[in-house]
């Protein structure tokens, strides 16, 4: 349950497929346009319900609560091998061999 | 409450007034009534002088970015280039703006403008580094701000790039609303404007492009004061062409006649609109599938007349492959101890390719750098890309096939800048202004006929001549 005045994200469906621009390729005319807003919630809610929130900019915005104090999951990513070899091998043209 | 019909097609419909009150220009007042247009005019219509623009950046602390000789790149480079070849590599550390790159000089004007005419607050739509420009100038004038990006596929999949571009734009105060995949971006964007009466802090109005022309200027005064020379060649990271038609202004304006080179980054057979190849890109800007039509259709863009008109300038058009511009990126931080990017260093990667033609006593200035972070990281990009099924190894960067595998090249003597046909681009452009006319009048021959001031616009448009234009109505 999230209460009024949690920092909430919605989920919103703007277009259905059939309401799709004419010009969009095969594989995104048969997906709907969706959209996420976050803000303050307006009343308390469960998420996957119907929900208000007021956006930074005072807009009200209606949707489905989807997520509570929502988090940013982005990262450095897994360490690439080959970047490493790369850097290597350009180190030892610029500035010769082993330092040993 | 209003009572407005908000369907896609009646929006649409609506869009030159939703723009008109969002813009505050009035483009018609610059139409000719057929093709041509006076786009000196509208430039000059900001009422903003370069040294105003000078002065309104420095009040948001922006320009004035360290010029930075990569003396180790330049050596690397020479390793690779034949005897005497090997021109001195130069970067514009542009991450060093308060928003982490270029884009913030664009935001300025924009910015600066809409404050003192009134308007509440801007909107801006975009997946890049500029949505974090338009709000780290907002935050400084107490403007309300939306950033409207496309971020995620229909599996609710996100770019990491994008992402974290959401994330900076909310740490600088912004609210950032996020799409799936779709040119109805658009729809969304114009209908916040019209609910809303913010200013379209577009990356095409003049106030945009008159923001870049400050960085041209200081370049070539930078390169001057400091190592007594103009650049041989300039290189722009080019999608929307502002970036190439701002810097390459500014250096006219300081009397500079350095060759202008745009550099994208090649995404040949990707679509931009689609669902499921939106996240087998690696970049999202800087790359062909922008580029290149916004070059020879610029009025794509989001105002009626985009002020980025980049063929007007470029000498030259280059493209380089995903797998190179990470190279690159990694190189910068191994040989220079620099962390930029990846997708600001484009035009790195070309410029490295570049410098291999030109002499050892010839300077060439990549007039950009932009910040890296989470997401916006060669490691983040390329775990992604994998992630996704994309083959990723060493190898020759000639067999690297956009949307399915990624080759880092495995000796930097495989990086190649390999150049558009610039008549190519320039008779597209033709194409689509003839295009855009409802009626055309015909030779006996079939080919279309203009008048006089439609072809002196269209040479103009595309760097040419009338002659060069007249041959390829010709062709039509």
């Amino acid at each position: 349950m999230a209460k009024k005045g949690d920092w909430v994200k919605l989920h919103i469906e703007v277009l259905k497929p059939e309401e799709r621009a004419p010009q969009v390729p095969e594989d995104t005319k048969i997906v709907p346009l969706e959209m996420w807003v976050k803000g303050i919630l307006q009343e308390d809610c469960e998420i996957g319900t119907e929900a208000q929130v007021l956006t930074r900019t005072g807009r009200l915005v209606s949707g489905t609560l989807c997520e509570i104090n929502p988090r940013y999951t982005h990262s450095f990513g897994d360490f690439i091998p080959e970047l490493m070899l790369i850097g290597d091998q350009a180190q030892e043209i610029v500035f010769g061999g082993s330092n040993d | 409450m209003t009572s407005k019909d908000n369907s896609y097609g009646a929006v649409m419909a609506r869009k030159n007034e939703i723009m008109k009150a969002a813009v505050g220009v009035d483009y018609a007042s610059f139409e000719s009534g057929s093709l041509a247009f006076d786009y000196e005019a509208m430039m000059a219509s900001t009422g903003y002088t370069l040294e105003d623009v000078i002065n309104i950046q420095k009040g948001f602390s922006i320009g004035n970015t360290p010029l930075i000789e990569l003396k180790n790149l330049t050596t690397l480079a020479r390793r690779c280039a034949p005897d005497g070849m090997g021109a001195r590599i130069f970067i514009k550390d542009e991450a060093a703006n308060p928003s982490g790159s270029f884009k913030v000089r664009r935001a300025s004007v924009s910015i600066y403008h809409a404050k003192n005419h009134g308007y509440k607050g801007a909107i801006s739509a975009t997946s890049g580094n500029y949505g974090a420009a338009v709000a780290s100038c907002c935050a400084k004038t107490g403007l309300r701000c939306i950033v409207v990006q496309e971020c995620f596929d229909s599996k609710g999949l996100g770019q990491p790039e994008i992402i974290e571009k959401a994330r900076k734009c909310e740490a600088l105060g912004a609210e950032v609303v996020q799409l799936t995949v779709g040119p109805e971006l658009f729809y969304v964007f114009l209908r916040m404007l019209e609910d809303t009466h913010y200013f379209n802090a577009s990356l095409y109005t003049t106030f945009g492009i008159a923001g870049i022309e400050s960085l041209g200027w200081e370049l070539a005064m930078q390169m001057r004061e400091q190592y007594g020379c103009d650049p041989a060649m300039v290189v722009c990271t080019n999608a929307g062409g502002g970036n190439l038609t701002g810097t390459a202004r500014g250096l006219r304006k300081a009397g500079c006649q350095a060759q202008v080179v745009a550099a994208s980054v090649n995404l040949k057979g990707l679509h931009m609109a689609s669902d499921h190849q939106f996240n087998l890109k690696s970049f999202t800007t800087g790359h062909t599938g922008f580029g290149m039509p916004f070059s020879t259709w610029p009025d794509r863009s989001d105002v009626p007349r985009s002020a980025a008109r980049p063929l007007r300038y470029m000498d030259k058009y280059v493209t380089i492959n995903q797998g190179e511009v990470f190279y690159i990126t990694e190189i910068l931080a191994r040989l220079e101890g620099l962390e930029k990017g990846p997708a600001g260093n484009t035009s790195l990667a070309a410029a490295f390719a570049l410098s291999q033609t030109l002499p050892q006593d010839q300077c060439i200035v990549v007039q950009e750098t932009e910040y890296t972070g989470a997401g916006k990281h060669v490691n983040a990009q390329l775990s992604f890309a994998r992630s996704n099924g994309i083959e990723i190894r060493l190898g020759n960067p000639e067999d690297e096939i956009p949307g399915r595998s990624i080759i880092l090249p495995e000796h930097p003597r495989l990086i190649k800048a390999r150049e558009a046909d610039m008549s190519h681009l320039r008779h597209s452009l033709i194409k689509h202004a003839v295009g855009t006319l409802p009626e055309v009048s015909r030779d006996s021959e079939g080919h279309p006929v203009l008048d006089e001031q439609d072809v002196e616009f269209l040479a103009l448009e595309t760097n040419s001549s009338k002659e060069f234009v007249l041959q390829a109505l010709k062709n039509l």
